[in-house]
C-alpha cells in the first residue's frame, strides 16, 4: 500500500544496486520501498505504512556494503552508489535469530506470514529450551526497572500473561505483543493524540501500559481502535474477534470485506466491514484512504450494532 | 492537549517538592487552585508543553522528598508540565532509582558487579536480605529498602554500598569498602533528623544543593576524593594534579592552583582558534568511542541551525569505571571551566551536564561549583567580561546505563525515555532538542585545559602518534593498590598492573578485563599490550573507558560472565529485538553452562545469538553485549574444550581480531 502524497515535489534520481541489480529511484526512497519496487520481498513487523518507522524489530535488516552493522531496510534511505544485499548469509542469520528470539518469547500464533518466514530462514524458536510458565496478571506490570531474578536458565523466559479484558470493545493480549511501538505512535502524536498508552519499564520487562497499568476505562482511551488497526500481531483485537477465536469460530476464509462510507457524520471516513455469517465481526479502514489513513473514531470503529438488529429485540 | 488525569491528589509534601522546583503554579490550568477567572480562558498548546525537559527533575524532586512516586504526585507533575500521565509513567518506570510503589525513605544500593563480587558482596547481600527482606520495594516496617546495583563507580573501594535517604534535603552515605558493620549502619540508621556530626553547615550553605553534605545518622563520613588516587600529588600528573591539593569546594583554591587560565587563553584565541588547538592536539574522546574531538567540535560549530548545545556525558556507568567521578568530586571547577571553553568553541550558550544518579557527592560538588562560578561572572551572560554568554544546567540520571549512549542521553534530558535514536542523523546535525550538539565525556573535556595551556602541538607530543596526551586508567580487582592512575599513553598493560602493585601475595593473574563489561578479557601472557587506542585494537581488544579490572586465580569466571550477562539484560532499553531478547537468551545459556550444561550445545548457541546482537542491534549496548563473553571463550579458553568452532586459545592463537569495538559504533559522523 502506498501512502498518498498530495503534492509530490520533484526529486533527484539516484542509482544504487540491490542484490546486484541496478535500481534508479528518487532520492529519499527507503531501501524497503526500493525493494518493493524491484519486487524483492523483505519481511517487516514493526514497519507501518501509515507511521514513521521505529526500526525496532530488526527483521527487515539488509547488508549495506562497507557498513559494520546491518541496516534496517524500513528506515534506511538509499544513497547514490549504495550496494545492498537482502539475502546474504549475514542477513539470513540475523533475520533467523530475530524470528527465533521473538518466537521463543512471544505468542506469534496470530501474526500473519511469520510461519512462512520461519520456514524460509530455518528458524527454530524451540532451541532455547522449554517455555517458562506465563506470569500471573499484573506481575510483569509491577517489575522494577533494572532488576530481575536470574533463575537457572532451564526455561526460556517469555512475555506471556493472561489477556487484559477490561472493556466491552477490545482486548489487549500482550502475550502476543512484539513491542513494535505502533499502537503507542498511533495513539499519540502521529494520529490520535490521546496518549492513553506508552511503553513502560525497560529491557525484556518493557511493556505497553496505561499510567500505573490502570484499566482502559480509567485511562485517556477514547476507543478509536486506531491501535488495533496498526497492531501487526493480533495482540490488540476486537472483543468479537477475541471471543470467536477463543470459541474456535473465527474463520477468515468465510469473511467478506465491504468498504463503505461511515454514516455518522460529514467527514466521510471509509470503513471496511468484515462480515462472517452475516454479522459484522470487525471494522477496519483502508490505509490508503486520504480521509482516514486507516484511522476512525469510536463510532465508525465500534458503532455498528444497530446495523444488525433485525427486529429481534 | 486535553489531559485526562487520575482522581488522586498529591500530598502537601509532594506538591511542595514539585513546586519548589517549578515555582508556584499560575492558575488552575497548571496545577494551582482553580479560580473563577480560570474558566474564562484556556491554557494549552506549545507554551504549556515546552517544559517537558523538567519531567525528569520533577520526578527526582518527589523521589528525593518522599522516597517514591505516588499516583497523586505523578498527577501533579503531569498537570504542572502538561504531560500525559501514560507518558510520565513510561518515563518514570524506565529508571531503576524511581519507585512507583510505596517504600521506606531510605534505600540501600549494594553493588554486586564484578569488582565488588570479587571482594565479597555475596555475603553482604545475604546480610541485607536477612535484615531487610528481599530486594525491591521494602517490606512492612523495615527501616530501608535495598537493591542489588550494577557498578556504583567506586570499584577501587570494593565492595561498595550507597544509601540514599529521602527528606528535605535528601541525604546520602557510602560504605566502601563495606564492612558488615558499615553496611548495618547504612541499612538501619535512625529516621533522618540531625546528622551524626550534627547539622554541619554546608561549605557553601547559601547555595542550595540537592543533597545535604553530611551523612545521615549512624553512617560514617566518606574519605576524601583523593583516596581514590594512590599516587595523588605526583608531579607527573596533569589531569589529576589538583586532586587532593585543593579544596574542591573553593573557587579561590582552584584559581590559585592555575584555574581559569585556560578559559582566558580560549577567549584570546577565539572559537576557531580553540578548535584549531584541539584539532592539532590529536585529542580523541575518552568516553569509549575514541572519536576525534576537534572534528566533532568543528562539525558542530559549522552547523547553520541554531541554537547549538553542549552535553557533558557524566553518566559514567560502564562497570569498572570511576575516573569521571574522581574528577568531579576532587576538581569540579576544572569541568565547569572546560565546559565553558567547549561551549565557546562550538557556539553554544547552554551546556547540559548529565551526571549519573548514583553520584551524590559529585553532584554536590558540581552544584556548588556552578553556583560559585555564576556568582563570580565565570558563567552567565558575560563570561569573564568577554560578552560571551554561557551557562550550565545539571541534569541527574536515575539509574540507567543506556542514558550514557550519546543519543539516549538526549531523550533522557528532554523528558522522554532514554532510548537511543537511529543514526543518521548524527548528533552534530540533530542532537538535543533536534539541534546541533556536541556530546563529550568528562575526561575528554578536562583534557582541553592542558591542550590550551600547552598548545595543541605540545600536547600532541605527549603519548604516541595515534593516542596523544595523558590517560586515566581505572584499576580495580585483584591488585594491591587499586585506584585511578594517570599515565601518558604508551605504557603497557603490564606496566600499569605493576604500578598498582601486582597481584596479592601468593596469587597469580588469571585474566584482565579491559574496557569494562562491553570490553574484552585478555590473558596474563598478553600483558605487553600497549595501552593505546591503536595498540589495543591491534590486539583485538579495546580501551573503552579505561577500565583495567584484574582477576586472579580465585576468580569465578562462570559467575562473572553470568553477572555481565545479567547487567546487559537489566540495562537494555528494550527497543530492539536482538538486544531485548538476545541478552536474556545469552544470560540463560550462561546460567545453564554454570550449572554444568554441555558447552558443545551452548557455545554455538551463544555465538549465534551474539552475532545477531552485534550485527542487528540499534546501538552500542546490544552490539557489544557479547564482547566479554566471546573473549572469555576465545581468549581465556573458558567453555571451549569441546567447542569445535573455537579458535586456539593458546598464546599466538588466532583470537578473533577486534570484536564489536565500541570505537566503531559511532564511526561515520
Ligand atoms: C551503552 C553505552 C553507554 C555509554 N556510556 C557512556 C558514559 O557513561 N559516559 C561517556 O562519556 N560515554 C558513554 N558512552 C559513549 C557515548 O556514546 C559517546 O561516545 C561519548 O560520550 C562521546 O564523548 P567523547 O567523544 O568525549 O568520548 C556510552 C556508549 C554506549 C553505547
Ligand atoms: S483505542 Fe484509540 S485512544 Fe484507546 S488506546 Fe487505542 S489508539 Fe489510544
Ligand atoms: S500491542 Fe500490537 S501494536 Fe502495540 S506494541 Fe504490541 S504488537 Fe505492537
Ligand atoms: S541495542 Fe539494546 S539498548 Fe540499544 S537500542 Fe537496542 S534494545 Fe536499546
Ligand atoms: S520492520 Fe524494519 S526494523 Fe522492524
Ligand atoms: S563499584 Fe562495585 S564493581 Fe564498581
Amino acid at each position: 500500500m502506498t501512502v498518498p502524497v498530495l503534492l509530490p515535489t520533484p526529486r533527484r534520481l539516484i542509482d544504487a544496486t540491490i542484490d546486484g541489480e541496478s535500481v534508479r529511484v528518487p532520492e529519499g526512497t527507503t531501501v524497503l520501498e526500493a525493494c518493493e519496487a524491484a519486487g524483492t520481498e523483505v519481511p517487516t513487523l514493526c514497519y507501518g505504512d501509515t507511521l514513521t518507522p521505529r526500526n525496532a524489530c530488526r527483521v527487515c535488516v539488509v547488508e549495506v556494503e562497507g557498513a559494520r552493522t546491518l541496516a534496517p531496510a524500513c528506515s534506511r534511505r538509499l544513497e547514490a552508489g549504495m550496494s545492498v544485499a537482502t539475502d546474504s548469509e549475514r542477513v539470513r542469520h540475523s533475520r533467523k535469530l530475530v524470528l527465533e528470539l521473538l518466537g521463543s518469547s512471544v505468542d506469534l500464533s496470530t501474526t500473519p506470514a511469520v510461519a512462512e518466514w520461519m520456514e524460509r530462514y530455518g528458524a527454530d524458536p524451540g532451541r532455547f529450551g522449554p517455555r517458562a510458565e506465563p506470569a500471573a496478571l499484573g506481575v510483569r506490570d509491577a517489575r522494577h526497572a533494572g532488576a530481575h531474578e536470574p533463575g537457572d536458565g532451564a526455561a526460556a523466559a517469555t512475555v506471556e500473561q493472561p489477556a487484559k479484558v477490561d472493556n466491552d470493545l477490545y482486548v489487549r493480549d500482550y502475550s502476543k505483543c512484539i513491542m513494535c511501538y505502533k499502537c503507542v505512535d498511533a495513539c499519540g502524536d502521529q494520529w490520535q493524540n490521546s496518549f492513553a498508552i506508552g511503553v513502560a519499564g525497560r529491557g525484556f520487562d518493557a511493556r505497553i501500559s496505561t499510567e500505573h497499568d490502570v484499566a482502559l476505562p480509567d485511562s485517556a482511551c477514547v476507543y478509536c481502535g486506531n491501535c488495533i488497526e496498526v497492531c501487526p500481531t493480533g495482540a490488540l483485537s476486537f472483543t468479537t474477534e477475541f471471543d470467536m477465536r477463543r470459541d474456535g469460530t473465527w474463520n477468515e476464509e468465510d469473511q467478506t470485506e465491504t468498504t463503505t462510507v461511515c454514516t455518522y457524520c460529514g467527514v466521510g471516513c471509509n470503513v471496511t466491514l468484515h462480515v462472517q455469517d452475516n454479522r459484522i465481526v470487525k471494522v477496519s479502514s483502508p490505509h490508503d484512504n486520504p480521509v482516514t489513513h486507516g484511522n476512525l473514531c469510536i463510532k465508525g470503529r465500534f458503532g455498528f450494532q444497530h446495523v444488525q438488529r433485525r427486529g429481534d429485540g | 492537549m486535553d489531559l485526562r488525569l487520575l482522581d488522586e491528589a498529591a500530598t502537601a509534601d509532594e506538591r511542595d517538592a514539585v513546586d519548589s522546583l517549578l515555582g508556584t503554579p499560575e492558575s488552575g490550568w497548571d496545577g494551582g487552585t482553580r479560580q473563577d477567572s480560570d474558566l474564562r480562558y484556556a491554557r494549552g498548546g506549545h507554551t504549556a508543553r515546552d517544559r517537558r525537559d523538567l519531567l525528569l527533575p520533577a520526578l527526582h524532586a518527589v523521589n528525593d522528598r518522599v522516597g517514591w512516586i505516588s499516583r497523586g504526585a505523578l498527577n501533579h507533575i503531569c498537570r504542572r508540565l502538561t504531560v500525559p500521565p501514560a507518558e510520565a509513567y513510561a518515563v518514570a518506570s524506565f529508571y531503576a532509582m524511581f519507585a512507583l510503589h510505596e517504600r521506606p525513605r531510605r534505600v540501600v544500593h549494594l553493588c554486586t558487579d564484578i569488582a565488588c563480587a570479587a571482594a565479597g558482596s555475596d555475603g553482604l547481600r545475604e546480610r541485607l536480605a536477612a535484615r531487610l527482606g528481599p530486594p525491591g520495594t521494602g517490606s512492612g516496617d523495615a527501616p530501608a529498602a535495598w537493591h542489588e546495583s550494577p557498578c556504583l563507580g567506586m570499584c577501587e573501594r570494593a565492595p561498595a554500598a550507597l544509601a540514599l535517604q529521602a527528606g528535605a534535603p535528601a541525604r546520602f552515605a557510602v560504605a566502601a569498602p563495606a564492612t558488615p558493620g558499615g553496611l548495618d549502619a547504612l541499612a538501619e540508621g535512625g529516621p533522618g533528623g540531625r546528622g551524626a556530626d550534627g547539622d554541619r553547615p554546608s561549605p557553601a550553605s547559601d547555595h542550595p544543593t540537592t543533597f545535604h553534605p553530611g551523612p545521615p545518622p549512624g553512617a560514617s563520613p566518606e574519605p576524601g576524593p583523593a583516596a581514590a588516587v594512590p599516587d595523588a600529588g605526583s608531579p607527573d600528573h596533569v589531569l589529576l594534579r589538583r586532586i587532593g591539593r585543593v579544596d574542591p569546594l573553593s573557587l579561590d583554591d582552584y584559581r590559585s592552583a592555575g584555574g581559569y587560565a585556560a578559559l582566558r587563553e580560549a577567549l584570546r584565541l577565539g572559537p576557531a582558534g580553540v578548535i584549531r588547538e584541539v584539532t592539532d592536539s590529536g585529542l580523541v574522546g575518552r568516553g569509549g568511542a575514541a572519536f576525534p574531538t576537534g572534528r566533532k567540535w568543528n562539525a558542530t560549530a559549522q552547523q547553520p541551525d541554531a541554537p547549538h548545545y553542549l552535553v557533558c556525558n557524566a553518566d559514567e556507568s560502564e562497570p569498572g569505571t570511576f575516573k569521571d567521578r574522581v574528577i568531579m568530586e576532587g576538581d569540579p571547577f576544572s569541568l565547569v571551566e572546560a565546559m565553558t571553553i567547549a561551549g565557546y568553541a562550538i557556539g553554544a550558550r547552554t551546556g547540559y551536564l548529565y551526571i549519573r544518579g548514583e553520584y551524590p557527592r559529585a553532584l554536590l560538588h558540581l552544584e556548588n561549583a556552578v553556583s560559585l562560578a555564576r556568582e563570580r561572572g565565570l558563567l552567565g551572560p558575560d563570561v569573564m567580561g568577554s560578552g560571551f554568554s554561557f551557562d550550565i544546567e545539571i541534569r541527574r540520571g536515575a539509574g540507567a546505563y543506556i542514558c550514557g549512549e550519546e543519543t539516549a542521553i538526549f531523550g533522557s534530558i528532554e523528558g522522554q525515555r532514554g532510548e537511543p535514536r537511529t543514526k543518521p542523523p548524527f548528533p552534530v546535525e540533530k542532537g538535543l532538542f533536534g539541534k546541533p550538539t556536541a556530546v563529550n565525556n568528562v575526561e575528554t573535556l578536562v583534557n582541553v585545559l592542558p591542550v590550551l595551556l600547552m598548545g595543541g602541538p605540545a600536547y600532541a607530543a605527549v603519548g604516541t602518534a595515534g593516542s596523544t596526551g595523558p590517560k586515566l586508567f581505572c584499576l580495580s580487582g585483584a591488585v594491591r593498590r587499586p585506584g585511578l592512575y594517570e599515565l601518558p599513553f604508551g605504557a603497557t598493560l603490564g606496566d600499569l598492573v605493576e604500578a598498582a602493585g601486582g597481584p596479592h601475595e601468593g596469587r597469580s593473574l588469571r585474566a584482565v578485563l579491559l574496557g569494562g563489561a562491553a570490553g574484552t578479557f585478555v590473558r596474563p601472557d598478553e600483558l605487553d599490550i600497549p595501552l593505546t587506542f591503536e595498540g589495543a585494537r591491534a590486539a583485538g581488544a579495546s580501551l573503552g573507558s579505561g577500565v583495567v579490572l584484574v582477576l586472579d586465580d580465585t576468580a569465578d569466571l562462570p559467575a562473572i560472565l553470568a553477572r555481565v550477562a545479567a547487567f546487559f539484560r537489566d540495562e537494555s532499553c528494550g527497543q530492539c529485538v536482538p538486544c531485548r531478547v538476545g541478552t536474556v537468551r545469552q544470560e540463560e545459556s550462561l546460567l545453564r553452562l554454570r550449572s554444568g550444561a554441555s558447552p558443545a550445545a551452548e557455545v554455538p548457541l551463544l555465538r549465534e545469538v551474539g552475532r545477531a546482537m552485534r550485527d542487528a542491534s540499534i546501538c552500542g549496548l546490544g552490539q557489544t553485549a557479547w564482547n566479554a563473553v566471546e573473549s572469555a571463550i576465545d581468549r581465556l579458553g573458558l567453555y571451549s574444550a569441546d567447542d569445535p568452532a573455537a579458535p586456539d586459545p593458546a598464546p599466538g592463537g588466532t583470537a578473533t581480531p577486534a570484536p564489536g569495538d565500541r570505537a566503531a559504533t559511532e564511526e561515520a559522523r
